[in-house]
């Protein structure tokens, strides 16, 4: 079975999260850089999880990661790919696997980052296994 | 032996019905309360301390206090999803031993099948201004996808397999069989598990709980008011607590939150798995059961399945009895929260009052365990150890 292209909902986007949907707009994945411990984060936030320290930035993701888990929620109308991706950075990321055949999905797989459209005309991050 | 106890459960009730479509929400919670004071003996004016979460309507505590008409000293609406009255049993024991309250009335009721609730199937949205919320809700994740997930990965990195998860079912099957209020009381075999309609690999139909109305309370009790009450009461003897969540993308979907909250309630308990004759295991699904077993200490991280598997859940046959009231996944997941009728069952198990058919015999330590939230993301582990009033 393969994915289906689908046009998703909306995100809701708290004040915060604004300039995330601003930077998926010009094809960036943002995550977030601890400046005081150095550590990154998923989903950014104004502040470290891990240190407290509010010297954090978001930086865009190489887009490169590989599938941690998945699933193909088959008893959905349109079926697709749930998945959590650990990007090269070091955080694992919740996302939709598409343009791909369900079948031939594997945890260990590499994948690459692309975008799907929303209702709304707002860039939303998945991926898609890698070439090769 | 004679175990020291801070507190004891009792009374206990587990509302009949599994389709309550011409009662309300509040309705529910007062006919449980009412069910579990009963039980031990008291009446609402003993109650001077109320524990509910989020499933009671309007403010809460303070609707349902209203509703019932409780004069209370004390109210906790701790919300930690299914396990919060697990939660709650240990904050009643330690609400009592500081003098907060004396006798501690914990209820949970809701009717998600009366309102049509796409319990599993759909995106739950916990409110806009959730932090997570928009980086997760467009997704897609179900209560169904998200465990399936953690299934996955467990699959993946220790080799369980479809076949043993299914065992889980099959033992829940045998014993619900036996309950005449149970949803679905036909016995199973691993075959019609792994053969019915798949949801999201790798759980299928009957990898999944049932879904229900109704709910359930728990009367605490002061050993003084215990000792007034016959012999019923059962002992407090340990709870834990925890919490798990994402980490900040550090995401291990292989264990829960019961790896910390079960030693909290083994090292209070001074007691060990091996000591358990019977165990209540929260069963949204055959993974979270699997997974609980082994971060509880019952065997090895990642030797889930093969423990399982070959009926070793079932009462009689096996060597650790598990929800011999067909637990979630067969009898009743009162509006998916199933913490409740977790210490319910094992109180009847602690007074050789469950069915004669599973009734484990000389039965004197049990554990119950709530998970709540979800094991893909965020969720709420509480335990509590339990002993009879030979313990």
């Amino acid at each position: 079975m393969s994915a289906q292209q689908k046009t998703y909902v909306d995100p809701p986007a708290t004040v915060e999260a604004e300039r995330f949907w601003a930077a998926t707009a010009n094809g960036q994945l943002l995550i977030g850089h601890c400046n005081t411990c150095n550590a990154v984060h998923y989903y950014p936030r104004s502040l470290c999880p891990g240190c407290f320290s509010e010297d954090v930035d978001w930086v865009p993701s190489s887009g490169k990661g590989t599938i941690y888990s998945y699933s193909v929620m088959r008893r959905a109308p349109v079926p697709y790919a749930i998945a959590y991706v650990t990007l090269d950075e070091g955080v694992t990321v919740l996302t939709n696997l598409v343009d791909c055949d369900f079948d031939a999905l594997a945890i260990g797989q590499k994948v690459t980052l692309t975008f799907g459209d929303t209702e709304g005309g707002k860039a939303l991050p998945l991926f898609k296994p890698s070439d090769g | 032996m004679s175990r020291n106890s801070k507190a004891y459960i009792a009374g206990v009730y587990e509302h009949p019905t599994r389709h309550a479509a011409d009662k309300s929400i509040a309705q529910l919670h007062a006919e449980v309360a009412k069910g579990a004071l009963a039980d031990a003996g008291l009446t609402k004016d003993d109650v001077d301390g109320y524990f509910c979460a989020g499933d009671a309507p309007g403010l809460g505590g303070l609707t349902m206090a209203e509703y019932m008409g409780l004069d209370v000293k004390h109210i906790d609406t701790t919300e930690t999803g299914g396990s919060s009255y697990v939660v709650h049993v240990g904050h009643a024991v330690e609400a009592i031993a500081a003098g907060q309250c004396s006798v501690a009335l914990i209820t949970l009721a809701g009717r998600p099948k009366a309102e049509g609730m796409a319990t599993g199937t759909k995106p739950r949205n916990y409110g806009d201004t959730s932090p997570d919320v928009g980086f997760e809700l467009v997704y897609g994740p179900t209560v169904v996808n998200m465990y399936a997930m953690a299934a996955m990965r467990h699959m993946h990195e220790y080799g369980t397999t479809s076949e043993q998860l299914a065992w889980i079912k099959v033992a829940a099957s045998h014993h619900a069989q036996h309950n005449e209020h149970a949803v679905l009381r036909d016995v199973v075999t691993v075959e019609d598990v792994v053969n019915s309609p798949m949801i999201s690999d790798p759980l299928h139909r009957l990898d999944c709980c049932v879904i229900s109305d109704g709910g359930g309370a728990l009367v605490v009790v002061s050993p003084e008011i215990a000792a007034g009450l016959g012999d019923r009461s059962v002992k407090v003897l340990g709870h834990g607590e925890a919490i798990k969540h994402l980490q900040g993308g550090q995401v291990d979907l292989t264990y829960t939150g019961a790896r910390w909250s079960g030693p909290r309630a083994f090292e209070r308990a001074k007691l060990t798995p091996a000591d358990m004759d019977y165990v209540s295991i929260y069963d949204s699904f055959t993974i979270t059961v699997l997974e609980t077993l082994e971060d509880l200490g019952f065997c090895e991280k990642g030797a889930g399945g093969a423990f399982v598997a070959d009926g070793n859940l079932i009462s009689g046959v096996g060597k650790l009895p598990f929800n011999t009231d067909g637990g979630g996944l067969c009898n009743n997941h009162p509006n998916n929260r199933g913490g409740m009728t977790k210490v319910i069952e094992a109180v009847r198990q602690l007074r050789h009052e469950a069915h004669p058919k599973v009734q484990v015999p000389d039965c004197t330590l049990a554990l119950a365990h709530g998970t709540g939230g979800s094991i893909g993301t965020r969720m709420g582990s509480a335990t509590v150890i339990l002993g009879g009033n030979d313990a």
